[in-house]
């Protein structure tokens, strides 16, 4: 019985040996009969130029994330990111700059553009409640945006610095939160007042002779003028225009909701920023010749009322029209007739 | 001091997705948020081929420079990281980035996206408390002296992460020993090689140790 256990477990033994030695042996001839050209053709070494187009536009390409639209590299962000910050950035700044130091020149050497007569105290209703409460909406809100973009391109150099983390990271959320919240808002009123004002913005021949004259700072005569002269013509198709792009960049930036790339974002981004810059280098204009630089021009949006002579002076058409309804003199607070001031507006 | 960078060796890895399951398990991100992925480029194909991305952490990186609120940084080892109490959720990061990195937790009306969160090359992020930095960007295995999860549990070492330079010497090694003419990412022709004269080009492409040499 002794001997034969041990047979059998030198047997066992014996045949882990040689089983061993097959799966050996057939490992190295595995190895031997390995094909370098099969190796070669499983191996990589295709980064071709059609590889690196294939990776730049997403081509025949699959992802593990999820929802993933991303390709392996996307090249356009960094054009996006030197557009941005090399061009746009510095642009936007000597834009406003340049526009302020202009402002503040032609205040200094030409200052403000009077009224050429006394003032009559009769007054001629030119802007409703409605359009008043319209225009210091859009113009709060117009301010509102403005800050808080420029705080989102600017920011980052001034208040970081200058008031610490807590501050700053209290100050961009809130920045962040009120423009896209506001900016919607903004988006529609500004359509519902261009909607409001653009019969009375309809260009007409004698605008030409306005720009020409240079709003009446070239030669003697003020230029003709109806309800609205060139330059608030000018400045309602430039928010027409520009500010039609910035509404829908906007729209685009601030909904990411309807399957917008990367790239969709970028250039809405880009946009956005050029247009909105162009608007507040332009707005700063209007500011100016509207509070500062014009006589008699404020009080027309705050009370709705100008005076006579100011009518006469810059707007000689509508004056012409509805001088027979001006307030009388003693009248300390004429009577909020709406009709007058939406009966009769020639452009 | 080190240059901390990931490489992906494109010959090695075979989309098996263990490294983004490892990050996953590490960092425990939230839920949609995936920070590595794994890109397959000609699937199905025989030139088909993989490539693990996630944050590449740039010399020069892009979100950092597009940042309307400033909130990353770069640490000594060059790891970008970003304070998630600062970000605001803008989004821009994510347009600027090569590689799809920067990702956040939700895309809603008014661009209500949430704190960015990305790949940290396992280093976490500022905060008062280690729980916190848990909670906010996941593990920081780097401050107990171990590279990220990702890269240690590749299991054909495709990926790699440590210092450029110690990294950049294991991919040189491999390529000299694959016998690639031009180096890893080498422009030879994959064209050549299914032509009939295959056996003719081989040698200025590739061999291995079973391949006399002429």
């Amino acid at each position: 019985m002794h001997t034969l256990m041990q047979c059998l477990q030198r047997l066992r033994v014996l045949g882990v040996i040689l089983m061993l030695a097959v799966l050996t042996a057939g490992l190295v001839s595995t190895a031997q009969a390995a094909d370098p050209d099969q190796e070669l053709n499983q191996a990589v070494g295709t980064i071709n130029a059609d590889t690196w187009r294939e990776v730049k536009n997403g081509e025949n390409f699959i992802d593990t994330r999820h929802d993933s639209t991303y390709s392996l590299i996307n090249t356009s962000g960094e054009t996006w990111r030197q557009i941005r910050n090399d061009w746009i950035s510095p642009a936007g700044l000597i834009a406003l700059g340049s526009m302020l130091a202009i402002l503040v020149i032609f205040y200094l050497i030409v200052g403000r553009n009077d009224l050429d007569e006394e003032r009559t105290g009769r007054k001629l209703l030119r802007w409703t409640a409605l359009e008043r409460a319209m225009h210091w909406t859009v113009a709060t809100l117009f301010i509102v945006l403005a800050l808080t973009g420029l705080n989102l391109l600017y920011g980052k150099f001034v208040f970081r610095h200058a008031f610490g983390d807590a501050f700053w990271a209290n100050l961009i959320a809130l920045t962040k939160l009120t423009h896209n919240y506001v900016g919607p808002v903004f988006g529609i009123l500004l359509l519902l007042m261009l909607a409001k004002w653009l019969t009375v913005n309809l260009p007409r021949k004698h605008d030409w002779q306005w720009f020409k004259q240079g709003g009446g700072m070239v030669g003697n005569k003020h230029p003709d003028a109806g309800f609205a002269n060139a330059g608030e013509k000018a400045w309602y198709w430039i928010l027409a225009s520009v500010g039609l792009l910035v509404i829908v960049s906007g729209f685009v930036l601030d909904f990411p909701l309807f399957g917008q790339t990367r790239d969709n974002m970028q250039w809405a981004n880009m946009f956005h920023a050029v247009t909105s810059l162009i608007l507040m280098a332009v707005a700063l204009g209007h500011i100016y010749i509207g509070t500062l630089g014009t006589e008699g021009a404020l009080e027309g949006m705050t009370t709705g009322y100008v005076d006579e002579t100011w009518a006469k002076q810059h707007h000689n058409l509508w004056y012409e029209e509805v001088k027979d309804s001006a307030g009388q003199p003693e009248q300390q607070n004429p009577p909020v007739d709406d009709d007058t001031a939406t009966a009769n507006r020639p452009n | 001091m080190a240059q901390m960078k990931f490489l992906c060796d494109a010959e090695r890895c075979i989309e098996c997705n263990g490294c983004v399951t490892a990050c996953k398990n590490a960092n425990e991100t939230e839920w949609g948020i995936q920070r590595r992925r794994v890109v397959t480029l000609d699937d199905g194909q025989p030139s088909e081929v993989s490539i693990s991305v996630a944050c590449m952490h740039c010399d020069d990186a892009p979100c950092m420079a597009v940042c309307p609120t400033d909130c990353f940084y770069k640490t000594d080892d060059g790891i970008v990281l970003h304070d998630k109490d600062i970000c605001i959720g803008c989004g821009y990061c994510l347009y600027a980035c090569p590689f799809g990195a920067p990702q956040f937790p939700k895309q809603n009306a008014f661009g209500e996206r949430g704190k960015m969160d990305k790949c940290t090359f396992c280093a976490g992020g500022p905060a008062e408390t280690k729980e916190e930095e848990y909670e906010k960007y996941g593990a920081n295995r780097i401050a107990e002296g171990k590279l990220p999860l990702c890269a240690e549990m590749c299991s054909t070492k495709a990926l790699l992460a440590g210092d450029a330079q110690t990294i950049s010497d294991i991919f040189r090694q491999r390529v000299v020993y694959r016998g690639h003419k031009d180096g890893g990412w080498s422009s030879v022709d994959k064209a050549q090689a299914s032509a009939p004269d295959v056996s003719a080009n081989l040698d200025n492409m590739a061999y291995d140790a079973t391949r006399a040499e002429k």
